[in-house]
């Protein structure tokens, strides 16, 4: 599996006073087994992009070529492309409606058509997966449930479907320090057990830093730039002209660089950075 | 899809139309109303139609975003056209089994039609041209005099604010909502009637869940910065008959009057 975007363009309200160009030709490849962040300041068009990638928006011009399938051509089944991809929205616990969390998260796999067995198995799976126990919490009503909780159930929903690419736009956004830390090692668990492509938009560029193999960069609609989370952080100048930080740690390292201590350049890990002043200092004390 | 709908959306712009004082333009909307429905021929139509054409005219809302409009009342439209050409007796242009026309049945659905658009869209102005804030601050404004019989006209007007201003917050969050279900791979488009009722239910419980955590929200915005009510309350912006409002006064009369002339003299 990969994706292919090329010069994708979209335009709200076209024809209309509010028409706005939200997609100004953007362009991006990801392959199979990486994990690509997607950062950029609120309304830059990050969640623009992604309904796109799951066919709920189609472009004004450009194509989508998802595993040799090119989604905007007409004709493509709706079906055929959720299969392939999955999107968890912002906040998805708003979208959870039935009485129990097992029937909830079933709704997806059903709306693929699948049989009854291999429903119950994905669901049993899916909520396994999102580090719920699946035996306490079946039968429970979803809107009974703490905000992570909510929160894992709802994208539970979207892994059920064993999507090829799983896209989340803000897994993370609203919860407290310690479900944002479960929620996030949860998504990097399913990440490495299924070995697909995982699409991860966020506002904390720590958390992008230390799991995306690529991050591209919005604004306005346009790509600045695209890379390595090392590529791209390196471009502080880039990042800060576009409203974006460095992650706290690089930003520490910069600064201690700026004041003159010899360092290595966009230290993007923490234990790193430790190593790399005990070093300096150990080299200044000589 | 769900962008698509205008009724009773706001048209931003600068012209003479949106910069009138709401309370002229409720009454205009209003007279016109009336004088949609005093009117008995086709002239008194051509009438009141040239005037709205130039309001719009003036307004530079574009034509083709208030004909869209109407689409979604297009059924309502067709069905009264097609109730009244075959149900009225009178002189038969067409018969098949025991469908007719009637000359009279055709001249009253054409007739009838030119009412309900002319109405539609000159109700449809009212809202393009006025925000919704001011208009709810004409509305009270309007009503204040009846606060002496115990109408509760700013809580009334500041319902229908409030009412208004989460329309598009109610839009956007069922666009949201269904999209989300889509993406989970609901279908809300084929199946048949049971099939389609079902498939709202994805759509309505996170929607009614939602629109209550709005309403409790803004409740508990309102009480902490101290809301209570009418009482005692002044504004920013007082409300103030301007020249250009008189105009307007001035000009809705000789339309009246041109009206109610044409209507005994034909």
């Amino acid at each position: 599996m990969s994706i292919r975007v090329e010069n994708l363009i979209h335009i709200y309200d076209k024809g209309m006073p509010t028409e706005q160009l939200a997609l100004d030709n953007i362009s991006f490849t990801a392959e199979d087994g990486q994990m690509v962040g997607i950062i950029g300041h609120t309304g830059s068009g990050k969640s623009t992009l992604l309904q796109h990638l799951n066919g709920l928006l189609k472009p004004d011009s450009g194509r989508i070529v998802i595993g040799g399938t090119d989604i905007t051509e007409p004709g493509v089944s709706m079906v055929q492309i959720r299969k392939k991809i999955g999107l968890v929205f912002q906040y998805p616990e708003y979208q959870l409606f039935e009485e129990t969390v097992a029937k909830d998260v079933a709704f997806g796999p059903k709306n693929l058509g699948l049989s009854q067995e291999e429903i119950d198995e994905r669901v049993r799976e899916a909520i396994e997966l999102v580090g719920l126990d699946f035996e306490t919490i079946k039968d429970r009503s979803p809107f009974d449930l703490s905000g992570g909780q909510k929160r894992r159930v709802a994208i539970a929903g979207v892994v059920a479907m064993r999507p090829e690419v799983l896209i989340l736009d803000e897994p993370t956004a609203g919860l407290d320090p310690k479900a944002h830390k479960d929620v996030l090692a949860m998504v990097e668990e399913v990440h490495r057990r299924t070995g697909n492509i995982t699409i991860l938009v966020s506002h904390n560029m720590a958390d992008i830093a230390r799991l995306c193999d690529k991050i591209i960069v919005i604004d306005s609609g346009k790509l600045v730039t695209t890379g390595t989370p090392y590529e791209v952080f390196s471009k502080k100048d880039e990042l800060r002209a576009v409203g974006l930080e460095l992650p706290p740690v690089t930003k520490f390292t910069e600064s201690l660089r700026e004041r003159g201590l010899q360092l290595e350049s966009t230290i993007l890990d923490i234990d790193q950075a430790a190593d790399q002043i005990a070093a300096y200092l150990k080299r200044k004390a000589k | 899809m769900i962008r698509d709908i205008t009724i009773g959306q706001y048209f931003p712009g600068n012209s003479v139309i949106h910069r009138l004082d709401p309370r002229v333009k409720i009454i205009a909307t209003l007279l016109f109303i009336i004088e949609i429905f005093i009117v008995d021929n086709f002239l008194g139509f051509a009438v009141a139609g040239l005037c709205l054409g130039a309001v719009i005219a003036v307004s530079r809302v574009p034509l083709g975003y208030i004909v869209r409009g109407l689409k979604p009342i297009l059924i309502i439209l067709l069905f009264t056209f097609a109730l009244n050409m075959f149900m009225i007796d009178g002189h038969i242009l067409w018969q098949w089994g025991f469908l007719k026309i009637t000359a009279e049945g055709l001249r009253t659905a054409v007739f009838m039609a030119i009412r309900l658009i002319l109405l539609i869209i000159g109700s449809s102005m009212l809202t393009l041209c006025t925000r919704p804030l001011s208009l709810t601050d004409g509305i009270e404004r309007l009503l204040s005099p009846f606060k002496k019989i115990g109408l509760p006209a700013h809580e009334i007007a500041m319902m229908m604010t409030i009412a208004l201003r989460f329309i598009p917050t109610l839009l956007e969050e069922t666009d949201k909502i269904m999209k989300a279900q889509q993406a989970r791979g609901a279908d809300f488009e084929t199946g048949n009637l049971i099939h389609r009722a079902k498939s709202l239910i994805p759509i309505l419980v996170p929607l009614f869940v939602s629109a209550f955590r709005i309403a409790q929200d803004l409740a508990m915005a309102m009480e902490a910065r101290c809301y209570r009510g009418g009482e005692h309350r002044t504004r920013m912006n007082e409300m103030k008959f301007k020249g250009r409002d008189y105009a307007a006064f001035a000009l809705l009369a000789l339309f009246l009057a041109v009206i109610i002339v044409e209507s005994r003299i034909f």
